[in-house]
């Protein structure tokens, strides 16, 4: 069987993604791409090939001479100043990113966006957007963006949006193996494209702050045990995403160490409606309910959670140290 | 000079990789003493996002979640440098396990940096075709040839292992938001505690045995050029990767190879716990040539955009007061080739990175390389690998220091109006953040990136910035369009181009 090319380019954004990539384990990435049938074409970071020689890959996939089976763009896709796209003139080639994006997005099997910038615009969109950046097939939420809605790669997939900011190493590699080894449907593709690989899960799934959102025994400061929900912004029970049964470098998640989710995994979470790390509330009650939760049974639990809080939990949510553990049981022997 | 009657021939070098981000280099290359070599260098950074902009009107604790995802390669190290600024502008002090933590994570982001840069950036050039006549090159590209290279299936692992501190202490890296002015977000219990501990030591254990070939102690304490060589000579040259590097350096006579202004800088990193605040471990200075370590200034630095696609502000300005303007009309600027400003101190142009750290704090090894032969391909890569092993004993220090139990975060308010300053030393070199808060937004945030100093264009003077003036006489051999000497000069900075601009 032959390999499938796969050609990675970074733009607009930070190279954050390809970094996490590298923290891929057991095995490692470039174990975990041999073994997925994947030839590295190019990769920025990771390849031999610099300059003209690059130059040359890229002339041979846009005259068909080397098949591109995977197409990775990090980074958003800068349009400005005015169209011309000079943001980002690819080094060497005076061309702008956008103008090599465009062609080589019509000679991939796949194309995918690797990150939230790619995806949807990211973080290099906020506030005035002054690069007029913006994401392969996705401006925040709407479609379009660079290629067009209508746009298809060779397969006759829309671009693939494996977004985050970052993203977990598993899940780009776990797509890739996917379009490698199967042959994966719309279906399998949520309805911004993300890999429902990791987007059928919620942030809040497996957080071990979860007894404590079940009482809403909440946390008050940065460090506190306590749910992050009511006052800290944190947004895992509406984030999709598996990170807290997955988990990051080892034993991490956003949760885990004392801060919000911010839903990066999001389009537009660069823009969040009053700052990452407090809770918009009206009358007292977050705005932005537990995904799938009727409000009025939301406000109703609540309040009866929060009336049956057992002191430990009250307590403990309002600490960095846990002050009671939880009571020990004993059989009543006589 | 050139001694032909030829026009100098013109290289453009790009897409530059194993460099984090995108780079552009123009050559002009002519005959010098019967050689082809660089008479001339233009550094292109070419991707501009526009932070700067993006900050302004923004919560102020809202610069947390944007700032490290400037850079992702040196994303704590933005971190870290936006919650000084903050924690500056309110007058607030991190606790004690606040600091050890914020030491830890940055020194855990820029060890792996160091690593990643040698062993994925730099080496890989060694093992290029070009040297496939020489007669040690069949285990060299065995060992360090880009992805198939056997050292990257050791390294990735180790690698990996390494960052699982970021699990423990920030969630994951890069990108988090753990980094608080008065601290860290994450309390470590006394079981994290014990885990961080002993993957310190495995990580201590990797470097002993893979990278150096001998205890970090032995490797610490030679503390002169000949100490470091009777250390070599010790052994084979295949018996470890500093071994390695040290006969391919002489081999390629590194040491000759590279040299910018020789002016060095450190801002000063890691402020000691015990006691509180007692000045910090990596010293803060100027190494001017003949003359020593000096004082730095941070009044004297001022940002030039003469040559840069950014509108002009009259004369270069200090970054409290600086500005970041671009437009179609900026990008159309005569003159202009970068969207990389040119920071100067003094009007002078500074390097600096891992070799400015150890001269500035007068370790004597790094002291005699720079009277001996400046700053050089050879001077600047021992310097990265020198401080991995300098660190690593400092973190596990750090770590047995932590005190599970005791607060991780002052978590005093931010005052809603105020200015202040970050200074910290990320893995290339100096970054500074200079912030102002009015009725508790951001009105003003500036950055200077560590490669924003090494990468700067031209200035006003017409001054070359550093890379620029180090790729001068770099021989380019028959044919090359992609130099190798100058692939060498560059990555020796271990760049970073999306700090750069931001």
């Amino acid at each position: 069987m032959s390999k499938a090319n796969l050609l990675w380019l970074q733009s607009g954004g930070c190279g954050g993604c390809s970094m996490s990539l590298l923290n891929a384990e057991s095995p490692n990435l470039i174990a975990t791409l041999e073994n997925a049938g994947i030839n590295l074409l190019w990769h920025p970071s990771l390849s031999e090939q610099t300059g003209t020689e690059v130059q040359q890959l890229l002339e041979q996939i846009l005259a068909d001479e080397i098949p591109l089976d995977l197409l990775c763009i990090e980074g958003s896709m800068l349009r400005g100043p005015a169209g011309t796209g000079r943001f980002h003139l690819l080094g060497g080639t005076g061309i702008a990113m956008i103008e090599w994006v465009r062609q080589l997005a019509a000679k991939a099997r796949y194309t995918l966006a690797i990150g939230t910038c790619a995806a949807f615009g990211g973080i290099s969109s906020s506030s005035d957007n002054i690069t007029d950046a913006t994401g392969l097939q996705f401006e925040g939420e709407l479609r379009g963006g660079l290629l067009g809605s209508d746009y298809v790669s060779r397969n006759d997939m829309p671009v693939i949006n494996v977004a985050g900011c970052p993203t977990h190493p598993d899940w780009v590699t776990e797509t890739l193996m996917q379009l490698v080894l199967d042959q994966p449907q719309r279906a399998d593709f949520d309805a911004f494209s993300r890999p429902r690989l990791y987007t059928d899960q919620l942030v809040h799934h497996g957080c071990n702050r979860n007894e404590y959102y079940e009482y809403k025994a909440s946390a008050e400061q940065p460090g506190d045990l306590g749910c992050m929900m009511e006052h800290m912004g944190c947004l895992g029970t509406q984030a999709h995403a598996d990170c807290n049964t997955r988990l990051w470098n080892g034993n991490g998640s956003c949760t885990r160490a004392g801060h919000a989710c911010i839903n990066c995994t999001a389009p537009e979470f660069e823009e969040p409606r009053q700052s990452f790390v407090v809770t918009p509330k009206i009358a007292g009650i977050p705005v932005g309910l537990p995904t799938d939760m009727p409000k009025a049974w939301f406000v109703a639990l609540a309040s009866l959670s929060k009336a049956a809080t057992p002191e430990r939990l009250r307590e403990n949510a309002r600490s960095e140290q846990l002050i009671y553990p939880p009571t020990l049981h004993k059989k009543n022997h006589k | 000079m050139s001694d032909s009657n030829q026009s100098p021939r013109r290289l453009q070098v790009g897409p530059f990789n194993r460099v984090e981000g995108d780079l552009d280099i123009r050559l002009e290359v002519a005959v010098q003493d019967g050689h082809n070599r660089v008479v001339s260098a233009h550094v292109n950074s070419t991707l501009f996002r526009g932070f700067e902009q993006i900050l302004v009107g923004k919560p102020a604790m809202d610069a947390l979640v944007y700032t490290p995802r400037i850079c992702g390669i040196c994303s704590v190290a933005q971190s870290v440098a936006c919650a000084r600024a903050l924690a500056d502008a309110s007058g607030i002090q991190p606790t004690a396990n606040g600091l050890l933590a914020q030491n830890l994570l940055l020194a855990n982001e820029s060890l792996t940096d160091l690593l990643t840069h040698f062993y994925l950036f730099f080496m890989p050039d060694l093992a290029r075709p070009v040297y496939a006549g020489r007669d040690w090159y069949a285990p060299v590209q065995q060992r360090f040839q880009a992805v198939k290279g056997a050292a990257s299936q050791q390294v990735l692992p180790a690698r990996a292992s390494f960052l699982h501190l970021m699990g423990l202490m920030a969630g994951h890296w890069p990108h988090t938001l753990a980094l608080q002015p008065g601290g860290s977000s994450k309390p470590v219990t006394k079981q994290e505690r014990l885990r961080l501990i002993s993957l310190l030591a495995d990580f201590r254990r990797f470097l002993e045995q893979i990278l150096f070939g001998d205890d970090l102690d032995a490797i610490n304490e030679l503390t002169s050029i000949q100490a470091l060589e009777n250390w070599q000579q010790q052994d084979d040259w295949q018996s470890s990767d500093l071994r390695r590097f040290l006969m391919l350096s002489q081999q390629l006579q590194f040491d000759q190879l590279g040299r910018a202004t020789d002016w060095l800088m450190s801002v000063g990193n890691y402020p000691s716990t015990q006691p509180l605040n007692n000045g910090p471990q990596v010293d803060s200075g100027v190494w001017v040539p003949r003359a020593g370590v000096q004082p730095l200034d941070i009044a004297a630095i001022h940002e030039d955009v003469s040559h840069s696609w950014v509108e002009d502000s009259g004369s270069p300005l200090h970054p409290a007061q600086g500005q970041t303007h671009v437009s179609l009309h900026s990008s159309e600027k005569p003159g202009a080739y970068s969207w990389c400003k040119a920071p100067r101190l003094n009007g002078r142009v500074v390097e600096t990175g891992a070799l400015a750290r150890a001269v500035v704090s007068q370790r004597p090894l790094a002291t005699e390389l720079m009277q001996q032969q400046g700053a050089t391909v050879h001077s600047r890569m021992l310097a990265k690998l020198l401080e991995l092993a300098w660190t690593l004993p400092r973190m596990q220090q750090w770590a047995r220091d932590l005190q599970p139990g005791d607060t991780f975060c002052d978590h005093s308010s931010l005052r809603k109006d105020g200015e202040g300053v970050g200074l910290i030393e990320a893995a290339r070199g100096s970054l500074g953040h200079w912030i102002k808060l009015k009725n508790g937004k951001i009105s003003h945030y500036q950055i200077i990136a560590p490669t924003t100093w090494n990468f700067s264009p031209r200035d006003q003077q017409g001054q070359p910035g550093a890379l620029e003036q180090a790729l001068v006489g770099a021989p380019v051999l028959d044919g090359e369009q992609d130099p190798i000497a100058v692939q060498h000069i560059v990555r020796s900075f271990d760049p970073c181009m999306v700090c750069t601009v931001h």
